[in-house]
């Protein structure tokens, strides 16, 4: 007989890896973007 | 078409836009999450691992629907020469690539209590893993292309040419036999009870805000790099 499995501990990994990976995705955008937009804007006034 | 080809333009729009598709993106999926995990009801077959459902899917949606976005990028680029094009391509292989990994990741630990395996080699799962492969290449293509200094056409037509995977991902719970279940929302049709339906079409619509406030993040980074660049080539050569 096979033995039940919990399924909540796939929906955590699942929220866990999907929420982190979303959240990791849109601070690194932004934090790219703020990044080049100085670094133009420094060039820029040199 | 070509009124947006003016970076300034874009880049007036894209100011206000980024944050707000961002934030009221992340308010919405969040709040879809959180009613996933807490309100939604367990389904009758497959338990309470239905809910990663609200996950799941729409991140299967924007993965395909990233590679779609650069597909069409691609044939701007390539028949209208529009300037912001490739750029808006290389900036969606980005949100489509993380999409396309999390829908992977969350389907097999979806697999693991409803089908009893982590993973099959069928077509839907195998061509879904292909497109992430897919991602990393083009990726990868485009970088070495702004690196080295090649023509842009170069990303364009393998942009194009991978846009053959798509129809092979939607069709192939219905050409192949597959653990996999057909689709269960088709235009105007849906076989989905209410809670979990509604639910999901707006957790759709706030994955589509981040996917799309990701896109103009990178498309700002990448203007601002090649300006930056630009500014200091000609700065060298009037030194």
């Amino acid at each position: 007989m096979r033995e039940a499995l919990d399924h909540w501990i796939f929906v955590i990994a699942a929220y866990a890896i999907g929420i982190g990976g979303t959240l990791a995705m849109v601070a690194w955008s932004w934090l790219q973007m703020r990044k080049a937009e100085k670094r133009r804007e420094e060039v820029r006034k040199k | 078409m070509h009124g947006f080809a003016n970076p300034t333009r874009f880049l007036r729009l894209a100011r206000w836009l980024t944050p707000l598709l961002l934030v009221s993106g992340l308010l919405l999926s969040g709040a879809v999450l959180a009613y996933g995990l807490t309100a939604a009801p367990a389904e009758r077959l497959q338990g309470d691992s239905v809910r990663i459902l609200f996950l799941h899917v729409p991140t299967a949606w924007l993965g395909m629907g990233g590679w779609t976005a650069i597909a069409i990028a691609s044939l701007v680029e390539l028949v209208w020469r529009h300037p912001l094009a490739s750029l808006a391509a290389r900036a969606a292989a980005v949100p489509g690539a993380v999409f396309t990994a999390i829908c992977l990741i969350s389907g097999s630990l979806w697999g693991r209590p409803a089908w009893g395996a982590w993973w099959r080699w069928d077509g839907r799962l195998t061509s879904m893993l292909v497109l992430l492969f897919l991602y990393f290449a083009y990726l990868a293509l485009a970088g070495a292309v702004q690196r080295d200094g090649g023509s842009s056409r170069i990303p364009a037509i393998f942009g194009l040419v991978g846009a053959v995977n798509i129809p092979i991902i939607h069709y192939s719970v219905l050409w192949w036999n597959s653990l996999h279940q057909p689709p269960s929302i088709s235009a105007g049709n849906s076989a989905m009870a209410p809670e979990f339906l509604i639910p999901l079409l707006i957790g759709t619509v706030g994955f589509s805000l981040i996917f799309g406030g990701v896109v103009l993040a990178r498309m700002r980074a990448l203007l601002a790099d090649i300006q930056t660049e630009a500014r200091l080539r000609r700065k060298a050569e009037a030194a």
